[in-house]
């Protein structure tokens, strides 16, 4: 008798099986059937901004991004200029993903009346699945020309003088959902330095991340060290940037303390003047809008 | 005890049952559309995989989330990162059966009015559904069409209250299919 029940529950348990499993076969033969596919990381970082320096994001194929840099004056200025309130320091910048692998950008730069125009190159694209690939890299090229007039008009001014150029080779990956980080080696040349003791060539090295505290906010942070005995004519420091990228639907906000007070990777470089530590200090934010220009191929 | 091997046999026959009345796709086409006062929100996936056993009916979905295309790429990523969440959840499957596949006669040219009882996973929550479509028999093929709509707070897929009135709380669900007959080298 025992036997029997317990053949019974057997037999029962495997007819269960079987109809259960019916669907798992299904599956297993949807996956064998399936090819292959790659899972391309998105939204290493939530802009092409880490801060204020390049994030590995270049804008999206057809996409043009709107962004507005704004940095007040430093906090450590006084009250007669209500600790930095009073002045402001604005770059106005088009981002444009013409294909998957390249961005092209222009901005104009308040301070000195700079324009940059940069281009980047999305050499390897973080993925999982059929291919593999640990990071992300990007390769970063800019020119920046200061467009105001010459300090010393008397002797003679060439226009190559008002070139520097900034080279990034951007290395980035994305640990799970919450944290990114990305290191960044950064090379600028400058055409004219003030001083013969200067160097034409300069070397820092940049390092970013981004912790995701909510879906929507993340606290975003990046240190540029510059290499010592490079700038000796003029204070030169290393940056410090610390904020929160704030996104609402097209648009995202980032709000940040750092010491930089230029805004293009040229100037961030070469023209930090003053530590977190006397107070040099300035209040910004970064707000980009994106827009679609070009459709996917799907909805033209 | 003889008995016993004789039905466990049969099971075994049963569960090894062939491959000939096998349907197949991975190139089918599910949409899905939000309609809201602020904004009408579309996406396609071309990639679609499902699998039917025309004999008895057990009907499957496979459907990779970073496959849906939109017409913005900042709603594909807002779709990603905050709403699917498809990092954490690649997948969107659904196992279930054809509950009158007995209607359906895939030797025969015609159209049936199927109906589709099973389990929904999105986004990490599974669902029972029931859901209505049609099955279009032309030379050996199938032509799978259904439209339904689904609560996205079925899914826990959250909305924050800023954009409340740019995305429908009900999205409505397109299937297109064309399965073919399963062609497999080891049966």
């Amino acid at each position: 008798m025992k036997i029997r029940i317990y053949l019974f529950v057997f037999l029962f348990l495997a007819l269960f099986a079987v109809t259960a499993n019916a669907q798992e076969a299904m599956m297993n033969l949807i996956n064998k059937d399936a090819k292959p596919v790659t899972d391309y990381t998105s939204a290493t970082f939530k802009t092409t901004r880490v801060v204020i320096g390049q994030s590995c994001e270049i804008a999206p194929t057809g996409n043009l991004i709107l962004v507005f840099s704004h940095h007040f004056g430093a906090l450590n200025s006084g009250y007669e200029n209500l600790y930095g309130l009073k002045q402001s320091q604005v770059r106005l910048g088009l981002e444009y993903g013409v294909t998957k692998w390249l961005g092209l950008g222009v901005g104009l730069n308040t301070l000195q009346n700079t324009w940059d125009g940069f281009a980047n190159f999305k050499i390897l694209r973080q993925s999982k699945g059929a291919k593999k690939m640990p990071f992300t890299l990007t390769i970063f090229g800019s020119t920046a020309i200061y467009t105001t007039k010459w300090a010393d008009p008397t002797r003679t001014n060439y226009f190559t003088s008002r070139i520097s150029y900034a080279t990034q080779v951007i290395l980035a990956r994305k640990f799970g959902e919450r944290f990114s980080f990305q290191i960044a080696p950064t090379y600028v040349h400058v055409n004219l330095v003030p001083s013969y003791d200067d160097h034409n060539n300069i070397f820092a090295l940049g390092a970013g991340g981004r912790f995701k505290i909510s879906q929507r906010v993340s606290v975003n942070a990046e240190y540029y060290y510059l290499f010592p005995k490079q700038i000796r004519s003029t204070p030169a420091y290393s940056t410090f940037s610390a904020g929160v990228d704030i996104e609402t639907g097209g648009h995202v906000f980032q709000i940040f303390l750092t010491n930089a007070n230029g805004e293009n990777m040229e100037t961030i470089v070469t023209q930090t003047t003053g530590t977190w530590w006397n107070g040099n200090i300035f209040l910004g934010f970064n707000i980009s809008r994106i827009f679609t220009v070009v459709k996917p191929k799907a909805y033209r | 005890m003889k008995k016993l091997i004789f039905i466990l046999s049969c099971l075994a026959v049963f569960s090894l049952s062939s491959n000939a009345q096998k349907f197949i796709t991975k190139t089918g086409h599910i949409k899905f559309y939000s309609d809201s006062p602020a904004e009408k929100i579309e996406a396609n996936n071309r990639q679609v995989n499902a699998a039917l056993d025309a004999a008895t009916g057990d009907f499957v979905f496979k459907v990779l989330l970073k496959s849906f295309e939109f017409e913005k790429a900042l709603m594909q990523e807002h779709f990603n990162e905050n709403y699917i969440e498809s990092d954490k959840f690649p997948i969107a499957t659904f196992l279930g059966k054809v509950n009158n596949i007995k209607d359906v006669s895939v030797a025969k040219d015609g159209k049936y009015d199927v109906v589709v009882e099973g389990k929904l996973t999105i986004h990490g929550v599974t669902q029972q559904v029931t859901e209505k479509g049609s099955f279009e028999v032309k030379q050996g093929k199938i032509a799978v069409n259904a439209k339904f709509n689904i609560l996205l707070s079925d899914y826990n897929v959250k909305i924050p209250g800023a954009v409340t009135n740019n995305i429908s709380k009900s999205v409505e669900i397109t299937v297109d299919l064309n399965l073919e007959k399963f062609a497999s080298s080891v049966n």
